[in-house]
């Protein structure tokens, strides 16, 4: 180190206000945290708190059916009428709905993401990172309406299913029950597949993070140990993976619950909650049935959660 | 003279652990003054107190006389040296040396030829313009250095800033740093858990366990009166005998200490009526280059290590059985706190 | 490290479910160019670029275009601020109630749509606020701010304490640090958030169908069209033009925070 000494500071430091301040706020640490979460606490507690605890007052209002008038008088009668069979109905329709397309969609996610987590490295990883990030974040309604123009009468669906000569199985298809319809696009069939394909993304990143924080040691140690590479797979990749495959599922489920956009377009008659939810509180103005149906996605959700969680479903994580 | 920095009864608690207990301390002007102790001890915790990263939870910390317990750290004319150094990455290595005089409003010429200047002081005059991320691990913790004493404070706080050198390097930056101090005429407060460190850079060592100060000594003393079993198997390695063994040795029921390279096979060359002796038998033999460790059992399996000059004389074999002696006043007594 | 062969049959079915994500999309592309002017048949007809005009010259388009843009950067600009500020909050030290805090960010995004969009309606109504502009903007920054928020958190976690520390000890004060220290740190996480809350804006329909009143987004404007199938080729016009607009900050923000591990776009 060379000899020379550094010269004396000779500034003092200057005392404005923002530096008064920004010491006071430095001696008292719960101040600066609650004037940092007061904006976001507010936009939050008042806009989105005070909104849903709005639709939940709503859903306890009174509708008269004759003046189509809504009354703030308490009553239970919207949460009954869920019980009606015509309602009970389309709760159990989107709910069964739901299910099915979560369970499909982890089937499908599940070999996607395997191979972007176990196989796939460098730019072929990034490479899929991305061709999966790209359609989830893609408009929902270029999307939904893209199947529309797939399915569409003499559209490619049809081109292919003739070029494929599977037109006999296809017709078959159509024929089942609760499955099929006439065509492809007025089919349960259609609607579940295009369900299927707008959340498979929401499974796919799950997953592949869930896979991708299986230790590679613990792979080595289990084949080490003798164990053939589907008895790896199945007593230690599987346990690993299933939070991931829960974590999606929570998307899957609770999107598909309370979709209303993709039951209108495709697929045969036949309400969804969200349906009903648009209809009661557009067309017929009878908000707090709107409301009450709302809680049921709410309700369903939470009870989804907490059959996981007891399942052990999140242990791993 | 104000002293540098005064502890007055400070206590730091985080939750229920206090990891600073109850300290009182006093730095002196122009000291070179180390803090030591295993990790957890609360000599870190103590640092950051002075540098103002925490508040204590009781008592006083004076900094140059002046009540500074609740001055945020761009309040007070102390700076650090960081143990990871902190270099801002976004800036290069000149930047990064004159922010400090930035964000007190010095002029930009000014202040760059000031962070020349420090910069040629640690021997990267001509590493202005590199980032941080380009440097060796030794430059970095020089530019760091460079960066905390350009503004020229009153304390300079250096956080195991030699942690992460490798050992040549290390020894190097010891007289480095210690001949900077001594130019500079700054005061010194230095974080380590190298007790060699410590004892051969320091004017005075504050030895910590469990958040509280064992001992505040000059290296010498703490390395011959250590005041407690702590300092003195902390500090160097010693030979620590409990009470019922020194009594059949010396006749006293006390606790002592005496230090391997004080005791001697056999008692040739010692006044016997001078000196304390004990028979035991060899378990082990090392070779450390200038000197051999023997580590011998004594009856009710005690072991006392002896180092012996490497030169000249014949090793015992081990198994065999050996006499050691030490002179009593070589002995230092240990009084516990009950 | 891998010492797993990678069976045929995996990668496969990899690149099928690749496959399958995009070919509904390119699609899209492939009938903007097609000539037929009613219908969906295939194989296409021949290929022009005359829809684009004539989509340029839709005034409805136009103005549906120029709200949603409005939209995505007003919604854009309060989900920063608030997630931004969140994020300075909730990144350090723990505290009672931390969790729920976070959660109560999570949840527009994690519920449905619509209940996030009919809360807000109920609410509007009762406060006696008439949809528009307005209650559309306060919709989409509610499910912004988590976006922004996720980013911004993640690289403030990543960010060493001990350089904010050395900021203040050289005597910097919290604003000189906020800006000389954080803000440089922050920046591409904040452009990476702020375009992934754009993108997410641009795109959303489902909130936007209760709180936009008479409104027309360009999603709204697309769901219209589907009721009414006139204007085909202008719609798949429109659908690619969404489309694009909203890939482009996705890939942006995907490329700012490529080399971290808290990659933008992991979660929507």
């Amino acid at each position: 180190m060379s000899s020379m000494a550094i010269s004396r500071n000779g500034t003092t430091a200057k005392n404005g206000l923002g530096r008064r301040i920004s010491a006071l706020l430095y001696r008292k640490p719960v101040l600066t945290l609650l004037l940092l979460l007061t904006p976001p606490l507010l936009w939050f507690g008042v806009v989105y708190l005070g909104s849903l605890l709005a639709l939940v007052l709503q859903s306890g209002y009174t509708f008269d059916d004759f003046t189509m008038q809504v009354t703030p008088v308490w009553t239970l009668a919207n949460y009954q009428a869920l019980f009606d069979s015509t309602n009970l109905d389309i709760i159990l329709r989107t709910l069964f709905m739901a299910l099915a397309v979560s369970l499909m969609s982890a089937l499908l996610a599940f070999p996607l993401a395997y191979y972007m987590a176990r196989h796939a490295r460098g730019a072929e990883k990034a490479f899929f990172y991305v061709a999966v990030m790209l359609p989830m974040w893609a408009s929902y309604i270029v999307k939904v309406y893209a199947w529309t123009v797939l399915l569409a009468k003499g559209g490619i669906s049809w081109w292919l299913i003739e070029k494929l000569g599977i037109t006999p199985a296809y017709e078959w298809m159509l024929a089942l029950p609760h499955v099929g319809g006439t065509t492809l696009a007025t089919s349960n069939f259609g609607r579940f597949w295009v369900f299927v394909y707008i959340w498979l993304p929401f499974m796919i990143l799950p997953i592949q993070a869930a896979l991708e924080r299986v230790p590679e040691n613990l792979i080595a140690a289990s084949s080490d140990l003798g164990a053939r590479p589907w008895q790896t797979f199945g007593y230690v990749i599987l346990p690993m993976a299933i939070p991931g495959v829960v974590a999606g599922s929570i998307f899957t489920f609770s999107l598909t619950l309370g979709d209303f956009i993709i039951p209108q377009l495709i697929g045969p008659s036949g309400l969804y909650i969200g349906n009903m939810v648009y209809t009661m509180q557009g067309s017929i103005g009878n908000m707090p049935m709107a409301a009450a149906f709302t809680v049921v996605p709410i309700v369903l959700i939470s009870i989804y959660l907490a059959i996981s969680k007891r399942l052990g479903a999140f242990d791993a994580l | 003279m104000p002293h540098a920095v005064t502890f007055d009864h400070v206590s730091r608690l985080f939750g229920q652990m206090r990891a600073v207990d109850n300290v009182s301390l006093t730095i002196n002007e122009g000291e070179f003054f180390s803090m030591l102790g295993p990790s957890g001890s609360g000599k870190t915790t103590c640092l950051r107190l002075i540098a103002g990263f925490e508040l204590p939870s009781s008592g006083r910390i004076l900094i140059a006389g002046q009540d500074a317990s609740a001055l945020a750290p761009f309040e007070r004319d102390v700076n650090t040296v960081f143990q990871d150094y902190a270099l801002f990455p976004t800036m290069d290595v000149l930047n990064n040396v004159a922010y400090g005089l930035m964000v007190k409003g010095v002029g930009k010429k000014e202040r760059l030829a000031r962070a020349e200047e420090a910069l040629s002081m640690v021997a990267l005059a001509d590493y202005g313009s590199r980032k941080p991320g380009e440097l060796s691990g030794g430059q970095r913790q020089r530019v760091a250095l460079a960066r905390a004493l350009v503004g020229r404070p009153r304390v300079l706080l250096l956080d195991e800033p030699l942690g992460a050198l490798d050992l040549k390097l290390r020894e190097q930056m010891q007289s480095e740093l210690k001949n900077l101090q001594r130019k500079l005429g700054i005061t010194f407060v230095f974080v380590t858990h190298d007790q060699s460190e410590a004892l051969s850079m320091s004017d005075r060592v504050a030895v910590f366990a469990k958040g509280r100060i064992e001992q505040i000594a000059t290296p010498q003393d703490l390395y011959d009166k250590p005041a407690s079993r702590f300092v003195a198997d902390f500090v160097g390695t010693s030979n620590v005998v409990d009470a019922p063994l020194a009594q059949s040795l010396t006749g006293q029921r006390r606790i002592f200490a005496i230090r391997p390279e004080r005791i001697q096979l056999g008692c040739a060359g010692i006044v016997t009526a001078h000196a304390v002796r004990a028979k035991g038998v060899v378990r082990d033999i090392a070779f450390l280059g200038a000197v051999n460790r023997i580590e011998v059992e004594l009856a009710g399996k005690a072991v006392l290590t002896a180092l012996t000059p490497s030169f000249g004389g014949a090793l015992p074999l081990i198994g065999s059985e050996v006499e050691l002696a030490w002179r009593i006043d070589a002995m230092h007594w240990i009084t516990e706190a009950a | 490290m891998h010492s797993e062969r990678t069976p045929w049959a995996l990668r496969l079915a990899a690149y099928g479910g690749l496959a399958f994500l995009h070919f509904p999309l390119l699609v899209i592309f492939a009938y903007a160019f097609n000539t037929e002017e009613s219908a969906f048949s295939f194989p296409l007809q021949g290929f022009t670029l005359h829809w684009f005009s004539d989509a340029w010259a839709r005034p409805d388009i136009f103005a549906a275009i120029v709200l949603s843009l409005k939209v995505a950067t007003a919604a854009t600009v309060l989900a920063l601020a608030l997630g931004t500020l969140a994020a300075m909050a909730l990144s350090r030290r723990p505290f009672f109630g931390k969790n729920a805090i976070t959660l109560l960010l999570v949840l527009p995004i994690a519920l449905p749509g619509i209940i996030t969009g009919i809360s807000l309606l109920t609410a509007f109504k009762v406060a006696d606020i008439n949809p528009g502009l307005l209650t559309i903007i306060v919709g989409h920054a509610t499910f912004c701010v988590v976006v922004v928020y996720n980013n911004v958190v993640a690289r403030l976690r990543r960010m060493p304490m001990s350089h904010i520390e050395a900021s203040m000890d050289l005597g910097a004060d919290s604003w000189q640090t906020f800006r000389h220290i954080v803000m440089p740190g922050l920046a591409t996480s904040l452009l990476a958030g702020g375009m992934l809350a754009f993108a997410l804006s641009f795109d959303e329909i489902i909130v936007t169908t209760f709180t936009a009143g008479a409104e027309v987004t360009l999603p709204i404007w697309l769901l219209n069209q589907l009721g009414r199938p006139r204007d085909v080729p202008i719609t798949n016009v429109v659908a690619m033009t969404v489309m694009l607009i909203t890939t482009l900050p996705i890939l942006g923000a995907w490329y700012l925070t490529r080399d971290t591990t808290d990659t933008a776009g992991g979660g929507k």
